[in-house]
């Protein structure tokens, strides 16, 4: 799907850039794409219509038409907004009240509700907080044991609730306690509810009203669909929310309800979940999730370094052959190389990708890569164009020659002939699989890959 | 003894809850359709087949999460449908639509059959938190309702608490349940096997984490369960239940694949169809994955477990 959908958003770019200006027709063309795009990633269908007029409105202003390259110029357009719409870059936790400050938690069954309490928890004792973490949950089997064998593994308080008691009335005493305690902050855990399920939602309204938290963080799951606006909207009327949380982002979702919530809500998303563990919580970065929703990477950043720096018939030339499943030889090799390097190397390079194809990459280390590559590059510059447009012909002798012109040992040579062969497979698979497969395949084969 | 308490068994409310969930949701959905300034015009109350009306089937279907795909091929079956057969009311063009998406997931309605062996194992897999536990506690109930002996293994060894929660299903099914402290999953699963073998059990639920597909690591692992519960019991698991959760939107299609490929999914388990959320993107996967669909979920009690009715879920997906 990923790769659909770069693949239709650069059609989109080709055509419009082979457009002398941009017309209502052409412009209608890229908002369908962008509608399609935005509806895969599960941004929910009121939201997207909003998001469509208002892009096309600023589509056509001046800016754009003014612009020379008015395709990019329209991305541009829908990226920006994307990002804008997402909010302010990590809205921080505001704990400015008369201690305790008192953070409340909602959301729907499994959304990651208790997992994410601890995960505050741990970061807000990391800031030397003195934190209690309360549940409420009387329900869901075994829901308090979970909490309080979290807060064990992390060494936090945990308020001693149990399932006979009235969360109302777990609110009470754990306020109290956490006064008497002198906790600084108190982490209100509750259970999942449906937005629709009444006496569920009046009695969160009660324990808001109860505890008058600084904090209500609406908890939502990164896989969540079109309903994420139904639910916010019920969520956002009962309770007063001043914060999201965007759980399971280490999932391959686009995300669409971020922007779903975001929108009905208004609210900040404070922070994103990303694992199962503790530690798996990260401030939000709105650029990086408008890339992901749009499932483009970013893109335009790419598209830029690109045209800056690297030669584009040099890299079209290459593209071609991979495609057509040609022979890669190591002059190639080279060039892609130099291609990577002049965009910034590798660090730079796997920042701007795709955000899923950035996660599966998340074994490169980055500098080790660009050393690597520097290394690459002097092997093969040590070769004579013959020995480059056929590997075949290096031999032992010539081997040893090549490692003392790069001044490097000759195990490395065969190292490099050997990721050459794997980028040659991998080349094959791309022009096969693309660059899904091609990403997996790449794994622990890469310079710099572990 | 036994028979007493089969007897009292026979007598307690049918697995068929009271009223359909469906009926239930109605209310609600109502409310959250009209905040949404959705409310379905023409076509509910008859008239004129114009794209007007077929853009709001598209919004209908898109808005229960059925996909751009999946609903774009829909909407071309049934504009098929209204040429041929001539179709000129509203009515019946919603009729039609109805009719291609019972086409698409009635064949789907498969329910589970677990006679065909003793014990029959029965393993759970799903994404973090899409309610496989808690579809073992309703399993469980279901079951015994139908007269069969029941064992679980707590195949969750890493999350907090997952073992007490399964414990406590477990207690409200008055069924044993097989754990170690910190153990190791595939572990687990062989030694309630065994057990279940030991004891004429018919009917073994095996828990196992919950995973997302991008934890390479993970879904090894889970393969490996299975491999394991193959050699306490040569065929088994016999059956290997997807658990999705109806508030998941496109991702629930790579969840199927994914799973699929890893393990051989035998048939699906639709969660928290009890709230606003449709789950259409099951007609999406439908198309792409066509696996057998077991339950839908309707609640977190023990007998909100139902099986899969593909009328009442169409039905649904346009109240
Ligand atoms: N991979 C991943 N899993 C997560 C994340 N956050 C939570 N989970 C998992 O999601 C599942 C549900 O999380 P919980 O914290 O129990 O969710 P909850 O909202 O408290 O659930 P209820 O109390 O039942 O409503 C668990 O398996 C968690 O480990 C995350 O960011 N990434
Ligand atoms: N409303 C509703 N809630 C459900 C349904 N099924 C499960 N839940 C709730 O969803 C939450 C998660 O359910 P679990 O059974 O713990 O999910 P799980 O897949 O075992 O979660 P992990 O083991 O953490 O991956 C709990 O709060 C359940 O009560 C359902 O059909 N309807
Ligand atoms: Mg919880
Ligand atoms: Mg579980």
């Amino acid at each position: 799907m990923l790769e659909n959908l770069t693949g239709r958003l650069q059609q989109v770019v080709k055509t419009l850039r082979g457009q002398a200006r941009l017309t209502e027709e052409n412009i209608q063309d890229a908002m369908r794409e962008v509608r399609m795009a935005l509806l895969e990633a599960d941004v929910a269908l009121p939201v997207v219509k909003d998001f469509i007029a208002h892009v096309k409105e600023r589509a056509q202003g001046r800016e754009v038409l003014q612009s020379l390259t008015p395709g990019q110029a329209v991305i541009q357009v829908v990226h920006d907004e994307l990002a804008k719409l997402m909010g302010e870059h990590n809205a921080a936790l505001n704990l400015a009240s008369v201690p305790p400050a008192i953070i409340l938690m909602a959301g729907l069954q499994g959304s990651g509700k208790t997992t994410t309490s601890a995960k505050l928890a741990r970061l807000l004792k990391e800031q030397k907080k003195k934190v209690l973490l309360v549940s409420a949950d009387v329900y869901r089997p075994a829901a308090i044991e979970q909490l309080r064998t979290l807060a064990e593994q992390l060494g936090i308080d945990c308020f001693d609730s149990n399932a006979a008691q009235k969360p109302e009335d777990i609110a009470r005493n754990a306020l109290d306690y956490a006064r008497r305690h002198f906790h600084d902050v108190m982490i209100f855990d509750t259970a999942g509810r449906l937005a629709i399920d009444e006496a569920m939602m009046a009695e969160i309204k009660n324990l808001h009203a109860l505890l008058n938290p600084i904090e209500t963080l609406f908890v939502v799951d990164a896989m969540q669909g079109q309903d994420a606006v139904n639910t916010a909207r019920a969520f956002n009327e009962t309770l007063p929310l001043t914060g999201i949380v965007l759980t399971k982002l280490d999932g391959d979702a686009r995300g669409g309800a971020a922007l779903s919530v975001r929108q009905i809500t208004g609210r900040p998303i404070k922070f994103v979940g990303v694992s199962e563990k503790v530690d798996g919580l990260e401030p939000f970065h709105p650029e990086r999730m408008a890339s992901r929703i749009l499932g483009m990477g970013d893109v335009l950043s790419l598209i830029e370094q690109a045209q800056k720096n690297v030669d584009i018939d040099e890299a079209k030339k290459l593209a071609d052959k991979v495609k057509s499943g040609k022979s890669f030889d190591l002059e190639d090799f080279k060039n892609q190389m130099l291609q990577m390097r002049k965009m910034g190397g590798m660090g730079a390079l796997m920042d701007k990708m795709p955000a899923q194809l950035a996660n599966m990459a998340n074994n490169v280390n980055p500098e080790v890569g660009d050393k690597a590559l520097r290394r690459i590059e002097g092997i093969i510059n040590s070769m004579t164009p013959q020995e480059r447009r056929k590997p075949d012909l290096l031999k032992a002798s010539r081997k040893r020659r090549i490692a003392a012109g790069a001044g490097v040992q000759v195990q490395d040579v065969n190292r490099l002939l050997n990721q050459f062969e794997e980028m040659q497979k991998m080349m094959k698979m791309f022009s096969k699989g693309g660059m899904t497969k091609m990403m997996r395949a790449m794994q622990g084969r890469f310079p710099g890959m572990r | 003894m036994l028979n007493f308490f089969k007897k009292n068994k026979d007598e307690s409310p049918s697995p068929e809850p009271k009223a359909s969930w469906a009926e239930r949701l109605k209310q609600g959905l109502t409310r959250t359709r009209t905040q949404l300034g959705n409310q379905l015009g023409g076509l509910f109350g008859g008239g004129k087949i114009d794209e007007e009306v077929y853009e709001e089937l598209e919004s209908i279907l898109l808005t229960a999460d059925v996909g751009v795909g999946a609903t774009q091929a829909l909407l071309e079956q049934v504009r098929t449908t209204v040429k041929r057969q001539h179709l000129t009311d509203t009515t019946q063009l919603r009729e039609a639509l109805q009719q291609a998406l019972i086409g698409l997931l009635e064949p789907l309605a498969q329910p589970l059959d677990t006679g065909t062996h003793k014990p029959y194992v029965i393993m759970l897999a799903g994404v973090n938190g899409a309610g496989k536990t808690t579809t073992i506690g309703k399993l469980a109930w279901r079951l015994q309702a139908e007269g069969k002996s029941v064992l679980i293994a707590a195949g969750d060894t890493f999350r907090a608490a997952a073992r007490e929660q399964l414990a406590e299903w477990g207690e409200r099914n008055q069924v044993q349940v097989i754990s170690q402290t910190g153990g190791d999953p595939a572990a687990v699963i062989f030694d309630a096997v065994n057990a279940a073998k030991a004891r004429g059990i018919d009917v073994v639920l095996a828990d196992t984490a919950g995973r997302l597909p991008t934890q390479l690591n993970l879904m090894e692992e889970i393969r490996k369960v299975k491999r394991v519960i193959d050699k306490a019991y040569p065929g088994a698991p016999h059956e290997i239940l997807l658990v999705l959760d109806a508030n998941t939107g496109q991702n629930a299609i790579a969840q199927v694949k994914a799973f699929d490929d890893a393990l051989g999914v035998t048939g699906l388990a639709l969660t928290k169809l009890d709230g606003t959320a449709r789950g259409g993107v099951i007609a999406a996967i439908a198309k792409e994955r066509p696996i057998p669909i077991r339950f839908i979920g309707v609640g977190e009690q023990l007998d909100d477990l139902q099986p899969f009715d593909a009328k009442e879920f169409v039905e649904a997906l346009f109240s």
